[in-house]
């Protein structure tokens, strides 16, 4: 179970050692008494006290009694008040989420007081094609790209937000139906796969190339599996739809809310398709949520379908997001998978479970620190870190007042849904 | 002589006895039994005759009698007492035709009566009923000035008349933000200042069409006003104004007024409220306090604390809990739910269930009813196969006046 590489021994960055915490790894069995090892930001070492050595010169850091483990990955969120398309057209790929984030919000601060460290924020639901999203870290950061998650070559990662059913229906130029709300969408990306072998054809030729289009860019990274479809969709013929799309089309994705999974998960799993799912605390609210039920999470696992949880803060909580693993152990899944739903199954559908959403050497030391069971209503976030760094501390005044709320907790919260009726935030 | 007299008590009581055991219809035993009128019992019964409450005590005290219906759980509490929804009056559909909670033409309109708008048959009735709700507080939802009456009912029952506990609870007002009128519609309260002036001018209406009832001049009389009716009612202590409000301002508005017309107020939402302990302590008033999980997100709610419950009970203040109006996803929350979370901000597990059992009983006025496992009360019961604020346990059964109406586990 220990994990060292060769380099442990090497010097670098003083280390950080956690010791004497129930330790959840995830991606193996919990640890009674543990050692966590930090440096550099990454995590060095995992194991059970007796067995992995705590480097001398390794800074202390008492936390029996406690538990820690993996930050938490919310696959979808609108902390930060961000825009996608606005009311001009139905599919809007070239809008990225990133160009209208306010890293100041206070939503960050409660999602780090919840224990979240990585979460795709997204567009709203309004649209076809909403935009682009975009998959940050909660470091404490005073820009988007502070906070925002790079690849080698310094491109910052997102998907691609799509929706169907009803928050995307509307008067023209948006759909009014299912089937249109298909079309548009299929037309769209006939005409990306167009420009793609354009592209191809090309094979770099300025002579040939067709001219440079933001959207059909956007969606030639969907096509190529280098971009995400992060996909809301409810009704369990809607859910069949995206599937349709992804079989026609070949993209990756990732299905949103699944209210009406439970009534196809067989399907899903044929096609070995991921869920992120919500559980709120009643069904309905809007028709597409009426056959919302706790149970989903448990249905998706029998099924074998990949399921992690989201909190579409501002619909839900951050703060409150460990609750929703445990409403979900209460309507049958089972302990492990709904941790992993807050974890390592949410960090694979961000591909981003190389570098987080376990405690596993190598990784990013992303980390929470848990006054108890994660999944009892009495177990309180006390810090929060994010790759090394702590980034929430209960014991400091004014993080605990983003943690419990009270005067001067809540500013520049907005939220943006564009375009549809009886928006999320009680509006 | 003194032998035959002492004879026939013993026989009278041994009859008594006799028939008192034969009515029995329901035991409920309870690893932990939370009465909320004293210290838990450990091993508990609680008998239950014709829906009441007949005795409570230790198992080894009170025998349960054979043959009759008996319900065992780990945890047993008083049914739930949901202190302000309005599920009944707000579908699940959130479509045009199943929204029942405000009618948002006019500011002011106390003659709507909550009775005239209770769907029983509403899929969120059953829904918080699972998870051990039985009695609620429900109406006109907040946003206009006056929006309407509440009720007390049992979330059971075919018709409202079945299910009514009380018929005309408060009336319910608001202030602050969610009062206003958008400035597009041009239609009064358009301000804060406004709106108080308004509810004061109503008020003083009703003070004036009180005296006039009471002219010796038939004919100087006024004509029958159902609004004014429903006033005066206000104005006589006979229902409370419930009022919500967030801000501080709004909370200090609210007392005002009912101090000008010395009314029986119960704030509602409160959302800054430890802002003014002293105040409200000072004016006697009790607090419904917002969901503790409610979304604070920007506005007039923003600075709302889950520790909010806490702090105003430590403080002496009479608080219940809510499951408040959800105008989308999800539709209604669990008053359970809620207290739990202010279990886990403050309250002790005895004090967080008294927001939703007998504390709040007491601020609506029906603990004589429901509230506590008690002799002579309604034998409404929830029952949990662990501690009932845990997310992972289940409600295992719940029981409104007598009788299961729900074994699902949730």
């Amino acid at each position: 179970m220990t994990q060292q590489p060769a380099a442990s021994s090497q010097p670098g960055p003083a280390a950080d050692a956690y010791v004497g915490a129930r330790i959840i790894p995830i991606t193996c069995p919990p640890i009674e008494r543990g050692v966590l090892i930090v440096a550099g930001g990454k995590i060095v070492a995992v194991g059970p006290e007796e067995s992995t050595p705590v480097p001398n010169d390794a800074r202390r850091v008492d936390v029996a009694g406690k538990v820690i483990m993996p930050g938490l990955v919310d696959t979808h969120s609108h902390v930060g008040s961000g825009w996608g398309g606005d009311a001009s057209a139905p599919i809007q790929p070239d809008v990225r989420v990133l160009d209208s984030i306010n890293v100041r919000d206070s939503g960050f601060q409660k999602a780090q007081a919840g224990g979240l460290t990585t979460l795709n924020v997204m567009p709203g639901s309004g649209h076809l094609l909403g935009g682009q999203t975009v998959y940050l870290k909660l470091r404490d950061g005073k820009t988007i790209e502070e906070l925002a998650i790079h690849d080698a070559d310094g491109r910052i990662l997102g998907g691609m937000k799509m929706a169907n059913g009803t928050n995307s229906q509307r008067e023209p130029p948006f759909p009014g139906t299912r089937a249109k709300s298909a079309a548009l969408v299929r037309q769209q990306y006939v005409k990306a796969q167009e420009y793609r072998k354009k592209l191809e054809a090309a094979a770099g030729d300025p002579e040939k190339q067709p001219d440079r289009s933001l959207e059909m860019e956007a969606l030639v990274e969907v096509l190529e599996g280098r971009r995400i479809v992060h996909h809301h969709t409810h009704r369990n013929d809607d859910i069949m739809t995206v599937l349709r799309l992804k079989q026609e089309f070949g993209f990756k994705v990732v299905l949103h809310h699944v209210s009406e999974g439970w009534m196809v998960a067989k399907e899903i799993a044929a096609e070995n398709v991921p869920c992120s799912i919500i559980l709120v605390d009643s069904p309905g609210g809007k028709i597409e949520a009426m056959n919302l039920v706790m149970s989903t999470g448990g249905v998706l696992e029998r099924a074998g379908v990949q399921t992690a949880f989201h909190t579409d803060d501002p619909i839900t909580d951050s703060r409150l997001f460990l609750r929703m693993a445990a409403l979900g152990v209460r309507a049958g899944m089972s302990r492990e998978k709904a941790l992993e739903a807050l974890t390592i199954a949410g960090a694979r559908m961000l591909e981003l479970d190389q570098r987080t959403g376990s405690l596993e050497a190598g990784k990013d030391a992303d980390f929470i620190v848990l006054s108890g069971d994660p999944l009892s209503v009495y177990a309180k976030v006390l810090r929060t870190y994010v790759e090394g760094v702590m980034v929430f501390d209960r014991d400091d005044p004014k993080d605990r007042l983003m943690a419990v709320g009270g005067y001067g907790a809540g500013h520049d919260q907005e939220m943006h849904f564009c375009c549809f009726e009886r928006g999320g935030d009680g509006e | 002589m003194i032998g035959r007299r002492a004879l026939l008590i013993a026989l009278i009581f041994a009859a008594g006895a006799h028939q008192a055991l034969a009515e029995v219809s329901l035991a409920i035993v309870g690893e932990t039994i939370h009465t909320l009128a004293g210290q838990p019992i450990t091993n508990g019964v609680v008998l239950v005759d014709d829906g009441k409450i007949s005795r409570v005590g230790r198992a080894a005290e009170v025998p349960v009698p054979v043959g009759i219906q008996r319900l065992t759980a780990k945890v047993v509490t008083p049914g739930l007492i949901d202190a302000h929804t309005v599920v009944g009056f707000t579908g699940y559909l959130n479509q045009d035709q199943d929204q029942d909670q405000l009618d948002p033409n006019e500011a002011i309109q106390p003659e709507l009566r909550a009775i005239d708008g209770y769907n029983p048959q509403e899929r969120l009735i059953e829904w918080v009923r699972g998870f051990g709700v039985t009695t609620i507080h429900t109406g006109h939802a907040p946003g206009s000035l006056i929006s309407g009456q509440t009720m007390i009912a049992k979330t059971t029952g075919n018709t409202v008349l079945d299910a009514v506990v009380s018929p005309a609870a408060m009336i319910a007002a608001t202030l602050g933000d969610a009062a206003r009128f958008k400035d597009s519609d041009k239609k009064p309260p358009g301000t804060r200042s406004k709106a108080v002036a308004m509810l004061r001018s109503e008020l003083v209406k009703a003070q004036e069409y009180l005296r006039k009832q009471g002219l010796e001049d038939e004919k100087k009389r006024p004509d029958r006003d159902l609004r004014l009716e429903a006033l005066v009612l206000v104005l006589k202590g006979k229902m409370p104004l419930m009022v919500t409000v967030h801000r501080a301002t709004d909370i200090l508005a609210a007392i005002r007024v009912a101090e000008e017309f010395n009314i029986n107020l119960v704030l509602d939402g409160a959302a800054e409220a430890y802002l003014l302990i002293d105040q409200i302590k000072a004016a006697g008033v009790p607090v419904i306090i917002h969901p503790t999980m409610w979304r604070s997100g920007r506005g007039e709610t923003e600075n709302l604390s889950m520790e909010t419950a806490s702090l105003l009970r430590k403080a002496g203040i009479r608080v219940a809990m809510q499951s408040g109006y959800e105008s989308y996803v999800p539709k209604t929350r669990v008053a359970l739910f809620e207290a739990a979370v202010a279990a886990a901000n403050g309250l002790s597990f005895e004090e967080a269930l008294a927001t939703i059992t007998i504390d709040a009983a007491r601020i609506l006025g029906v603990d004589d009813r429901v509230g506590s496992i008690e002799p002579g009360k309604d034998a409404d019961f929830a029952l949990y196969d662990g501690d009932p604020f845990e997310y992972t346990s289940h409600c295992v059964g719940v029981v409104i006046g007598g009788v299961q109406v729900s074994s699902e586990a949730r």
